[in-house]
């Protein structure tokens, strides 16, 4: 099963390697992993996407919780949530293809950023299913480079995540 | 009032009421030095190497329950420190290092003794931190201790660049913590004492196996009550010898690997495991397909990742042992009419039945010196009451199965890790807690060997502990396993170019002796433990095929065991 738990670390050096470090000691699978700051610039907030059965999860949890310099955390998948990738594609699009391509940016509600007379980069963001799909659709084209920023999200409820205190 | 740092890191120390560092001076560490020079409030033992440092600090803590501190200097001071911070790690045995480090510029440029201490240890330490400037050295050093000896305790390291040693601010030690993200530890829910009692009173196969954890919350009184309230059965792991009084007719032993068939062959049938403090490593569960098939399980431990890691648990409480323990004792008390003995007296005839097997018994009568008769009279010449630090091997498990513990924090080895060298400097850190008490280091020639230079250490500061090793020419347990599972090709475990340990203890200025008739053994013990003032290393010339039994071989359950042939 996949997860998503987003985690709320102090802003400390050094913080992002303890909990990469635990993954890779303890065979966790990651698939990906944000970090930034937040509102508080005491914390950041990471969010991890991992799979794994419950078990496995609840180990996750509990040795991320172990972590001195994790402040809270959530797998903001138990609930209603709202998961969002960034991703950027560099590609060539000449003749007829670029009105396909044109085509597909709508379709997904992308963006297209000119590079030059035939390169072009399409931006999206959205959860990584819609990402994928976006993907597939420019499959038929030729793609150069590809970015993704991997996921975060938020629970769409009224709980809020919260450094304990 | 104004310091430099380095005073501010020697301050810090007294504040916390430390007594003892071990450490090794180096060129990041020198301004540290400087200031332990300049006061004698804090005392400094200087090891021989930092990785003997580690361990005399944790034979220290494990013999008191207070954290051993530790300071080396960066580079390979940390490097070697590793290995013994690892140690602790594994058995959580509350613990600060103090490392210098490089200054702060040069840092990330590969300066002369540069290595990320920060990183290579972060795998094996609770926390660690880089100190980033001189305000931060008194906070971080309290926030060190509070981290290391709360909760489950362990290593804390704290990096300190050179240059920030030497600059100067107000040195205000805090009074107290506060960490957001370090909670409190956590409580009992009372429900839970409720339910997990009822499962106890209903138990007819019940089985109380207790681990480090029940040493580390000093809960050996109320473990003590707990059994006898209750009459069940009780097991100890290795880490968790001591806890309950070895000679009472309740406790079944040590449990696992080369644990007694009776511990281990309850654990297969019980179906109720009160787990207390322990975290069923794989060296208690043998394999985990078909590990005690009927049992339900309550699990107390103060660390929730422990709960359901390897078994899962029907009960979990997370909270401290001792108090957890104590409200068992309350609950068990109120319901003191709803104990039914007859409910587990037929499990009691079963486990007898497993006891007469004798699991532990060797030949008596042999010409050559066997291991587990050097640990019989070794308890017999201490009264039981020696602190016993062992290395790793053979002889720890014959040390674990033939000592016979009463008390808890007096059984000091490293289960979790098995750091070979270990023994003597940790016997070191025990003598210097408890001068007065005799303190024996149960070892091997090969583990002997690992830390041996601290023989050294021990003249420097009149250490008189009691070197009793085993002596069998091999690496003994790699022997046993290379005789079981590879065939009897013993690949590079015969341990050639010894010694002539006599006169290397000589050398280094203390007593040896060699000791190689069973006929021997007693008064030559007698006599080492008679000086009182002397180190003196006893070589026992032992059984070279002697083997720990029983065993529970790799891959292989509880009710697999290997038993000792018979003759």
């Amino acid at each position: 099963m996949r997860h998503i738990i987003s985690v709320l670390l102090e802003n400390e050096s050094g913080a992002l390697s303890r909990v990469s470090g635990l993954f890779s000691a303890r065979g966790y699978n990651i698939e990906s992993l944000t970090v930034a700051p937040t509102n508080d610039a005491t914390l950041s907030r990471m969010t991890i996407v991992t799979t794994g059965d419950d078990r496995k999860i609840d180990q996750i949890e509990k040795h991320l919780n172990k972590l001195v310099d994790v402040a809270a955390l959530q797998d903001i998948t138990i609930g209603s949530h709202l998961e969002r990738e960034v991703v950027l594609v560099k590609l060539l699009a000449q003749g007829q293809e670029k009105a396909d391509l044109e085509k597909i940016v709508d379709a997904f509600n992308a963006s297209l950023i000119t590079v030059s007379g035939s390169q072009f980069i399409v931006e999206m963001s959205g959860s990584s299913e819609k990402v994928d799909e976006l993907l597939k659709s420019l499959n038929r084209l030729t793609v150069f480079e590809l970015a993704r920023s991997g996921v975060t999200g938020l629970s769409s409820d009224e709980t809020v995540l919260t450094a304990q205190s | 009032m104004q310091l430099s740092g380095a005073e501010i890191v020697v301050k810090s120390l007294e504040e916390e009421g430390v007594e003892f560092v071990f450490g090794y001076p180096g060129g990041a560490a020198l301004h540290i030095y400087d200031a332990f020079h300049r006061q004698d409030q804090v005392k400094h033992i200087l090891v021989r190497h930092e990785q003997g440092a580690t361990h005399a600090a944790d034979g220290y803590a494990r013999s008191t329950g207070k954290p051993g501190v530790v300071l080396v200097t960066s580079g390979p001071g940390i490097t070697n420190a590793i290995t013994g911070i690892a140690t602790a790690y594994m058995d959580s045995i509350p613990m600060v290092v103090l490392s210098g480090q490089v200054m702060k510029p040069l840092i990330g440029y590969d300066a002369f003794q540069e290595i990320d201490a920060v990183g290579i240890s972060r795998p094996c330490v609770k926390h660690n931190f880089l100190i980033q400037s001189v305000e931060e050295i008194a906070a971080t050093i309290k926030k060190a201790f509070h981290i290391a000896t709360t909760g489950r305790p362990g290593p804390v390291l704290v990096d300190i660049p050179k240059d920030i040693t030497a600059e100067v601010t107000e040195f205000l030690y805090p009074k107290s913590v506060e960490m957001r993200s370090y909670p409190p530890a956590p409580k009992a829910h009372p429900s839970e004492i409720v339910t997990a009692v009822e499962a106890m009173l209903n138990a007819k196969r019940p089985v109380i196996y207790t681990g480090g954890g029940v040493v580390l919350a000093h809960a050996q009184k109320e473990l003590s009550s707990f059994v006898k309230k209750l009459g069940f059965p009780c097991t100890n792991t290795l880490m968790g010898l001591g806890a309950y009084p070895h000679d009472d007719p309740l406790f079944i032993g040590m449990l696992g690997m080369h644990g007694t068939y009776e511990a281990n062959l309850a654990m297969h049938d019980s179906d109720l495991i009160i787990a207390l403090g322990a975290r069923f490593d794989d060296r208690i569960t043998g394999t985990l397909d078909g590990f005690a098939p009927h049992a339900k399980v309550i699990h107390v431990d103060i660390d929730p990742s422990v709960i359901d890691k390897n078994i899962k648990a029907d009960i979990a409480i997370v909270a401290d042992v001792k108090e957890v323990l104590e409200a068992f004792n309350q609950e068990i008390d109120r319901r003191i009419k709803d104990i039914n003995p007859s409910l587990v007296s037929d499990w009691w005839g079963q486990i007898q039945e497993w006891r007469s097997v004798n699991s532990y018994g060797y030949d008596e009568d042999s010409k050559i010196i066997k291991p587990q008769y050097v640990v019989q009279k070794l308890h017999e010449v201490t009264g039981g009451e020696a602190y016993v630090t062992s290395d790793v091997g053979q002889h720890q498990m014959f040390a674990a199965q033939f000592y016979g513990f009463s008390d808890t924090h007096k059984w000091i080895n490293s289960g979790g890790l098995g750091t070979m060298g270990f023994g003597l400097p940790a016997a070191m850190g025990v003598k210097i807690a408890h001068p007065d008490a005799d303190v024996a280091c149960i070892t091997g020639e090969g583990s002997i060997q690992m830390c041996i230079q601290e023989l050294a250490t021990c003249q420097q500061y009149k250490l008189p502990v009691k070197i009793i090793s085993l002596n069998n020419r091999y690496l003994g347990m790699v022997r046993q396993w290379q005789e079981f599972s590879y065939e009897k090709r013993y690949s590079n475990s015969y341990m050639d170019s010894l010694p002539d340990f006599v006169a290397l203890a000589e050398a280094y200025g203390h007593v040896g002796m060699q000791i190689d008739k069973p006929g021997d053994v007693e008064g030559a013990l007698k006599e080492a433990f008679a000086m009182k003032d002397r180190l003196v290393f006893m070589d026992f010339i032992t059984d070279q095929k002697e083997n720990v039994y029983p065993m529970i071989e790799s891959g292989k359950g509880h009710h697999e065991m290997r038993l000792r042939p018979a003759k």
